[in-house]
């Protein structure tokens, strides 16, 4: 990659959606918002390496999108009627100020609205937010680029459609709409730190970089959140284990047997600032605040087995009372486990069956306690399923090996 | 702009009187408000006729367009700047009435 490439990625992860939002803001109108942005970047590719990156890319970016919106707007009205050259002078409306005025916020709202179905929301706000092209976000979430293209499309034209508002919820809706936001940032983590694809890398560090980019910028934009500060350090301290996570050969490492040297301490310290921070304010947790919590607890651990599981247990215990949802009971007896020994966890694993069968996480579960509990056949079985379960080419290979280890 | 709110029902029971007071104290608040426009209530579906005339003649016949388990079973017509505001009214609105209810923008 030459300078100028570098310059122009760096530039596009940078201003991308300063530049959409401002338009949006502009033209009322997010495809046009989003493809004179995108034509802006293509002629910076152009220009650029004759002319010099300008001393301030961003501005020169938006100014040249503008221009591109208004050249398109102005080919329509020729061909069609007056209307949208009137859209265009007229004055901007008076807006009442949402609880945070910030036009990059305001794209993340509109494109986390809850009237658009959730995994609409987060495509929208990878190609909108993100600036991800539309193949990149049709490969993360494993569908043909003729259907996020669809779908992407038809979110658009629902926006305009029904008039969903370019702007941030008032502060009374603010804490209903803030958790549909961390929701789709959560998603759009997840989906990098464990791809759910036979055909991906098994960790795609873009996505988990673009999650923690969007969710520091709601931090920013809404300190004395907790749960905006809880997903963060969550984030962080998951983030700081990602190297560790899969060897040389492509296979998972589970947490107990990650080099822990290798965990990014800057990550790890900011992370349990976040924590702390929120210890601190005595305010009574949410869900994102527990799990960082928890994660806080395992990367204070220098060796696997100095992890105070006592404590994970008790945190698992707050969480179930938040969330009473299966998966976070099944996380619950897995550290039940290390404390009150295999043989109690597996009994209050097996009764998550009905609502977990289809679940891999449960069967790897299982199959380790089973395995610890000396019944190898049981084990054996129970490793198949989750094998069978999953795709992460990473956790195949780990799995498969734990199996092959059976007496 | 305007939002058709349409209140989805699978039962042929009219409103209860309570749910008449909740829906003509909605109904107050809308008009005070300047969000509404027009709202019905609508017999149920096996009193509806569908009538073809894209043909040579017309062509009558009984029962609704489409059948299904849930159905229209009465609607508002509101005035609302956004959806958030839409969406707003129309959750009072199925609180009013006890059923749940879908918001269309107009054209």
């Amino acid at each position: 990659m030459n300078s100028y490439e570098a310059a122009i990625t760096r530039v596009h992860h940078e201003e991308w959606a300063r530049v959409v939002a401002s338009l949006a803001k502009r033209f009322g109108d997010l495809d046009i918002a989003e493809e004179a942005a995108a034509e802006a970047f293509a002629t910076a590719v152009e220009r650029w390496p004759e002319t010099g990156v300008p001393p301030n890319p961003g501005a020169w970016l938006t100014t040249t999108a503008n221009r591109k919106a208004i050249d398109r707007l102005r080919r329509e009205t020729k061909r069609d009627d007056k209307h949208k050259e009137a859209q265009m002078r007229y004055e901007e409306p008076p807006e009442p100020l949402g609880a945070i005025d910030d036009e990059r916020l305001r794209l993340i709202f509109t494109c986390c609205h809850p009237a658009l179905a959730m995994e609409t929301r987060v495509a929208l706000t990878l190609r909108m937010v993100a600036g991800l092209t539309v193949p990149e976000i049709a490969r993360a979430f494993l569908v043909q680029e003729t259907a996020m293209g669809q779908r992407i499309t038809r979110a658009k034209a629902k926006i305009k459609a029904a008039n969903i508002p370019y702007r941030v919820p008032s502060a009374e809706d603010l804490p209903t709409r803030v958790s549909g936001v961390l929701a789709v940032l959560f998603l759009v983590f997840n989906e990098g730190y464990l791809a759910s694809s036979a055909d991906t890398d098994p960790v795609r560090q873009e996505l988990t970089a673009e999650a923690i980019r969007l969710t520091r910028l709601i931090r920013t934009l809404l300190p004395a959140d907790g749960e905006v500060a809880g997903l963060l350090a969550l984030m962080l301290l998951t983030e700081a284990r990602r190297t560790a996570r899969v060897s040389a050969t492509g296979e998972l490492v589970s947490l107990d047997e990650q080099d822990r040297g290798s965990w990014d301490t800057t990550l790890i310290a900011e992370g349990h600032q976040l924590v702390r921070e929120r210890l601190a304010a005595r305010v009574r947790p949410g869900r994102y605040q527990i799990l960082a919590a928890i994660n806080a607890v395992h990367t204070s651990a220098r060796d696997a087995r100095d992890t105070d599981w006592s404590q994970v247990v008790a945190l698992y215990d707050q969480l179930r009372v938040l969330d009473p949802s299966p998966i976070v009971a099944l996380n619950h007896a897995i550290a039940m486990a290390e404390l009150d020994g295999p043989d109690v966890a597996l009994a209050a694993i097996d009764r998550l069956e009905p609502r977990l069968a289809a679940y891999h996480p449960y069967h790897a579960a299982r199959a380790d306690l089973l395995r610890r509990l000396g019944r190898s056949q049981e084990s054996r079985t129970a490793y198949d399923k989750a094998i069978a379960l999953t795709a992460n080419t990473a956790e195949t290979a780990y799995l498969t090996r734990r199996r092959s280890q059976l007496s | 702009m305007q939002y058709l709110v349409s209140v989805i029902d699978d039962t042929p029971n009219s409103a209860t009187d309570a749910e008449m007071v909740a829906i003509d104290a909605f109904n107050d608040g809308l008009i005070a408000d300047g969000h509404w426009v027009f709202a019905g209530g609508l017999a149920a579906p096996d009193s509806a006729t569908v009538i073809d005339n894209t043909g040579a003649a017309p062509i009558f016949t009984d029962g609704p367009f489409v059948e299904s388990k849930e159905y229209l079973a009465g609607f508002w017509v509101m005035e609302a700047p956004d959806l958030d505001v839409a969406l707003k009214l129309a959750a009072a609105g199925s609180k009013a009435c006890n059923r749940r209810v879908e918001v269309r923008p107009f054209l």
